[in-house]
């Protein structure tokens, strides 16, 4: 009893702390990456006693981005505006981040880990309806950019608020449908038996991953995903050159840092979701719980727990590959206006949706 | 679900459904409302009605909360100056609320109180879905149909027509019956 509330608790603090240190690692590599695409230097400042300097190693901006940069943070002051509405501005970073975090409680990291007799499966929430959970958090999401507009009483931070809600609720439709026609495929609820469903193969040497079955489904997904993080070429609701920062202009110091830190959570989530509903989540290409078995090769037995060690790899070198992609896409197009981003969502990508799922229907009717 | 599980989400449930009541904020009393909501569909879930729960959190707080946080914004509501009300009104409305009070004590007096038998499969998604599209296909599909009408109704009774710009403040369908609108279309 007692060991298996720790399991649990420790599976809970495991996927927490990946995200989060992940969203860390996303800023530093988002600042040299920028700096890469442009042609600049990037972070560079605050080395200590200049130890890679002296090594001969260029400023990686490391100390600048991981010591230098939350320090000045979380020791600004925290400026909350005369009018503002003291109590939601101070509830609104947390009802933002909050969400996010609690979602990656249903996506799987791995397969079955089996110490002893004790069979521990790398999720941490075992939920049937857990595709519904996704959707029910995300759906909670929406309110902390939203309260943040409004508490600030500011005008620029309204119109970002206001902008972000309409916005998220617009592509959650689109995101919705992308992850019904998995559901429909795979036939189930739970991420992980969608996971497992994926690990066999076609002719004998094709994985079947959810790409091959639902294609469009996997843009919509993450077209929708990409305007669920407000992120450019989404990034209307903080549109600098339109609102200052949005609706977190009047934020500073710590609270401003956890909306920052939910922009880069949600890219985590985006790509985990993916990686789970189109890439086989932890599932390695011919790798099978007892070991590897390669078309027209003899298995290569191994271990349980390397096998479960290759599973959370294969799961994070995924969901880090689709993070690159992301930060790739921010820094290379441009921001839509606020009409092209409607037209995008309501008459292209809901009328797909539609359509992928009208197609998918028949599909699984004609197959029987 | 333990009893204790049970006790915190009924009393969160309560007290932030006073909340939706007493505060004179409209956005704050929106967020208790929320909080309300999502407290019932805990207590679903906790209950066994895993679907139900499910997608009252997703359609009321994703969706619907959101759309009154625009209208509240849209329309500029401001905090209530708490007026007294008249004398009228709070004694009619203290009668209609005791009597409210009344009838639910009557009701739940005489509602069985000993556990009802239910399958381990009870609420989850795949019986709920086996119910919608079987024995009550014509059901649901009638309640979708209403809603797609009213959805569209409301797209008519909203909408710009051709020759309505020259119309100051756009106020449509103010002076002209939408049924001659909609002839139009």
């Amino acid at each position: 009893m007692l060991i298996n509330l720790l399991i649990d608790t420790a599976k809970a603090i495991v996927a927490v702390l990946l995200v989060l240190n992940l969203s860390a690692v996303l800023l530093w590599f988002e600042r040299k990456g920028s700096a890469l695409i442009q042609d600049r230097i990037g972070a560079n400042r605050a080395a200590i006693f200049g130890i890679g300097r002296r090594l001969g190693m260029p400023n990686l901006g490391v100390t600048n981005t991981f010591v230098a940069d939350p320090l000045k943070m979380f020791t600004k002051e925290d400026f909350v505006p005369d009018q503002a509405d003291k109590f939601l501005h101070a509830l609104a970073p947390f009802l933002s981040l909050f969400p996010v975090l609690i979602t990656f409680a249903v996506v799987p990291f791995g397969d079955r880990l089996i110490i002893g007799s004790r069979v521990i499966d790398l999720q941490v929430c075992q939920l049937d309806a857990g595709v519904l959970y996704l959707l029910a958090a995300l759906g909670v999401g929406v309110y902390g950019a939203a309260l943040a507009g409004w508490a600030s009483n500011n005008r620029w931070a309204l119109l970002g608020g206001v902008r972000a809600s309409a916005q998220m609720i617009s592509y959650e439709l689109a995101m919705g449908l992308a992850i019904i026609a998995i559901v429909m495929t795979f036939g189930t609820l739970d991420l992980q038996d969608i996971c497992r469903q994926q690990g066999s193969v076609w002719f004998g040497w094709l994985p079947k991953w959810g790409i091959l079955y639902q294609p469009l489904a996997f843009l919509l997904l993450f077209t929708a995903g990409i305007a669920e993080t407000k992120r450019i070429p989404f990034d209307m609701p903080e549109g600098e050159s339109e609102l200052i920062a949005g609706y977190f202009t009047e934020y500073s110091g710590g609270k401003q840092a956890a909306f920052m830190l939910t922009d880069f959570a949600e890219v985590v989530l985006v790509s985990a979701l993916v990686t789970t509903f189109f890439f086989g989540g932890w599932q390695v290409p011919y790798l099978h719980p007892d070991g590897l078995h390669f078309p027209g090769v003899g298995p290569i037995l191994l271990p349980n727990l390397i096998v479960a060690l290759l599973g959370v790899v294969a799961f994070g070198m995924k969901v880090v590959f689709f993070c690159w992609l992301q930060i790739l896409l921010r820094w290379t197009l441009p921001r839509f206006r606020y009409d092209q981003l409607m037209y995008l969502g309501w008459k292209v990508l809901l009328p797909l949706g539609l359509l992928n799922l009208a197609a998918t229907a028949v599909v699984i009717v004609a197959l029987g | 679900m333990g009893v204790g599980v049970f006790a915190f989400l009924g009393t969160l449930a309560v007290i932030s459904a006073l909340g939706v009541i007493l505060q004179r904020s409209p956005v704050h009393s929106l967020l208790a409302l929320v909080a309300t909501l999502l407290a019932l569909s805990g207590l679903m879930i906790g209950l066994g009605a895993v679907a139900i729960g499910f997608l009252q959190a997703i359609v009321y707080v994703g969706a619907i909360m959101v759309l009154f946080l625009f209208v509240i914004w849209l329309l500029n509501l401001q905090r209530d100056p708490g007026e007294p009300g008249r004398l009228a009104v709070k004694f009619f409305g203290a009668i209609a609320v005791a009597a409210l009070v009344a009838e639910l004590f009557a009701f739940f007096v005489r509602a069985p109180m000993s556990p009802m038998e239910t399958s381990s499969s009870y609420g989850s998604v795949d019986r709920l879905a086996d119910l919608i599209f079987s024995r009550y296909l014509v059901a649901f599909e009638v309640a979708s149909l209403m809603l797609l009408v009213a959805v569209v109704g409301a797209v008519a009774v909203a909408r710009r027509w051709p020759g309505d710009e020259a119309r100051p403040n756009g106020a449509v369908g103010a002076d002209r019956p939408v049924l001659q609108q909609a002839r139009r279309a």
